[in-house]
């Protein structure tokens, strides 16, 4: 990767098609005052957009359809279709994407970035354009944004306007009736940064489909926190040749190679290439999740933030949509945990088991979540052997069979209520895939 | 009986896009339930050649692409023409019955020669199949068959083979009510599931194909038998 400009936090001006007037805060200390402000006059198309999106939004509200984010955002969109383009002008926008952890880290990032100035956020999960027009038209003036983008819809962004980071998370197998094939997706995010040459890219060093895709870009900062999950990541990107295990160094015969790594997240901190070490003593758990807090503190330490102003925010967080959230459902304290696709499920099954909380595991097979769950026989639930699980949802049956096979004894129950009562002691440990994990949390707020 | 049961996974990383090592796993339990010892060799792209020395061949799905590089792979060396002559069982899924098959269209357009195992030639239908998919086998003992079926190929059993089951619900092959193909002791279907997860029957069936004398019956684990009345019920889709 000699071609690839290394980033080991906030202390390199950037080469490239920077406005001289931007340079001065590239330092090691931060500036103290906050970075320019989003002011910035809009058009009038754009400004009647805003105006009547807002509108119809707080029509949809009082109406009780919802939060109307997303009206608003569409007919914004529909009025003025450069309104992303416009909206994103004069303001330092943080675009996160990958397959798992993008409503965590952008959460982790919009907090990170409030050290320093306001953010705004599309932390619901509409994760598409009309979610970004949503988000930004909340505040116009705020300086910052951080937006999760859904894999396939990063290259419409991208088109139109350039962000000043792009984090790139992880790509693994998803939905597998609904989304492209892997190899289809890594290449839409590899033309998507084609179009961003100035922006700086945060990449997962680890995940080969997410070196393909990133490889050729600029101004790549590497992070490196392994992966469970290796299925996706057996073969090339670029020439299918056989890799062998993504967490060893590799080199590919086509010039592929696996990247120096510029922060390695290690059981308690985030370590840069130079020795540098920053603690993570995070509220959520896991490896994972430091993972996605490095990828924050960079994007973080790119746009100026402070880095101990910046971790402090990150560790605070207790929950990021309702994920890692302990919540009240029938009538005794869970821990919700979404997990929605192989790599996931693995992260998840990792969490739990390091703990002893009783166990419950839902799995729907809605559109949202995709029909088709042969999927489930890519989980090692090996990994629960030995421990008594409860199990619940639309497909709780293949689930019990799954687990059967794995050696773990489950006992299948008609609803989460009955599999939550007579679970054990402690607080239970819900793991629910995307419909299953959204009515629960819904339930738990009414 | 030889003392450890040699089942082949092959090529998971070109085609195991749908859960196809669960096929290996639960081959693996119904023998070690039954105090046979058994050993799954995977076979992945970089190996020299699929090995003939295994008892049962597992051949799951993917991409056009990797579809295509497996019947290259496949061709390599002495290929698998040694155990199906010998009647070692060979299970293809979805793209595996198309690899296994006579021809295969891709997305391109493109024609391609399959190995031939089967007498099926597959193209393109005009939009995927996807949902739940019951049959009744025309193997002899294994009643019905349920799965998930994914797919766009379209396939049309040649006189030389016969289908797997009668479509009682879904799609199959989009041909005459059929759903896969057999000839000898290879089987293809397009159903996911995995397939052996939820017919046990068939699994044994091959499992005794590849043993060479019959087994002893499992008990169905209540679930399991939960899950087929489940999926056997005409026009419910999912549980809700
Ligand atoms: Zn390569």
């Amino acid at each position: 990767m000699a071609e690839t400009t290394r980033d080991t936090g906030a202390v390199e001006p950037t080469s490239g098609q920077r406005a001289p007037a931007e340079q001065q805060r590239w330092q090691v200390v931060p500036a103290p005052v906050p970075p320019p402000r989003g002011a910035h006059r809009l058009d009038l198309r754009t400004t009647i957009a805003i105006d009547l999106g807002r509108l119809a939004a707080a029509m949809s509200r009082r109406l009780g359809m919802g939060s109307g984010a997303m009206i608003g955002g569409r007919l914004a969109l529909s009025l003025q279709p450069q309104a992303l383009r416009r909206l994103a002008v004069g303001r330092r926008v943080v675009m996160v994407t990958g397959t798992n952890g993008k409503t965590t880290t952008t959460r982790m990032v919009a907090e990170a970035l409030r050290s320093r100035a306001p953010a705004v956020s599309n932390a619901t999960g509409a994760n598409m354009l009309d979610g970004h027009v949503a988000a930004l038209m909340t505040q116009p003036n705020a300086p910052f944004a951080a937006l999760e983008v859904d894999e396939l819809h990063l290259a419409q962004v991208t088109a139109q306007f350039e962000p000043a980071v792009i984090l790139l998370l992880n790509l693994s197998r998803d939905q597998l009736d609904r989304v492209g094939e892997i190899r289809t997706v890594a290449e839409s995010l590899r033309r998507a940064l084609a179009e961003a040459p100035g922006a700086r890219v945060i990449a997962n060093r680890d995940d080969p489909n997410i070196v393909f895709a990133a490889a050729e870009h600029p101004g790549v900062t590497w992070i490196s926190g392994g992966s469970r999950w290796k299925g996706d990541a057996l073969n090339c990107p670029r020439c299918g040749a056989f890799l062998g295990d993504a967490d060893q160094d590799w080199r590919c015969e086509c010039g592929l190679a696996r990247p120096e790594a510029d922060w390695t997240v290690t059981a308690g901190a985030a370590v840069a290439a130079d020795g540098t070490r920053r603690e993570l003593d995070l509220a959520l758990p896991g490896q994972v999740n430091r993972v996605n807090a490095t990828f924050a503190l960079a994007a973080a330490g790119h746009l100026g933030c402070d880095p101990n102003a910046a971790v402090q925010r990150i560790q605070r967080i207790t929950q990021a949509a309702g994920r890692y959230g302990t919540v009240r459902l029938a009538g005794r304290p869970a821990r919700l945990l979404l997990a929605k696709n192989p790599a996931s499920w693995l992260e998840m099954l990792d969490l739990v088991s390091a703990e002893h909380q009783p166990l419950v595991l839902v799995v729907n097979s809605r559109e949202a979540d995709g029909h088709d769950v042969s999927w489930l026989w890519d989980v090692d639930f090996e990994l629960l052997s030995g421990r008594p699980v409860r199990v619940a949802g639309d497909r709780a049956l293949d689930l019990a069979v799954r687990l059967h096979y794995a050696g773990v004894r489950a006992t299948v129950a008609t609803t989460v209520d009955d599999a939550l009562t007579g679970a054990g002691d402690g607080v239970p440990d819900v793991i629910a895939n995307y419909t299953a994990f959204r009515d629960l949390l819904a339930r738990s707020r009414s | 009986m030889r003392d450890r049961v040699r089942l082949a996974l092959v090529l998971p990383d070109l085609l195991g896009t749908y859960g196809d090592r669960g096929n290996a796993i639960v081959l693996a339990q119904r023998l070690k339930w039954r105090n046979i010892d058994s050993e799954t060799v995977t076979v992945l792209s970089s190996s020299e050649a699929v090995p003939e020395s295994c008892d049962l061949y597992l051949i799951g799905g993917g991409e056009d692409v990797a579809q295509v590089a497996a019947v290259r792979f496949l061709r390599r060396g002495r290929g698998l023409g040694g155990p199906v002559d010998r009647g070692v069982p060979v299970l293809g899924i979805c793209g595996g019955l198309q690899v296994l098959g006579t021809s295969f269209v891709t997305g391109d357009g493109a024609r391609h020669e399959g190995l031939g195992f089967v007498d099926a030639d597959t193209e393109p239908g005009d939009g995927r199949a996807i949902g739940e998919i019951t049959t009744q086998s025309t193997l002899l003992g294994v009643g019905m068959l349920t799965g998930f079926e994914n797919h766009l190929g379209r396939t049309r059993v040649g006189a030389d083979s016969r289908p797997l089951g009668r479509v009682a619900r879904g799609v199959g092959n989009g041909h005459d009510s059929a759903e896969g193909a057999v000839r000898g002791h290879v089987v293809c279907t397009y159903m996911h599931g995995p397939v052996l997860a939820r017919n046990p029957r068939l699994a044994d069936l091959l499992l005794e194909w590849a043993i060479g004398e019959p087994l002893e019956p499992l008990p169905d684990p209540p679930e399991l038998r939960a899950l087929r009345a489940e999926r056997s019920k005409p026009h419910v889709r999912n549980r809700k």
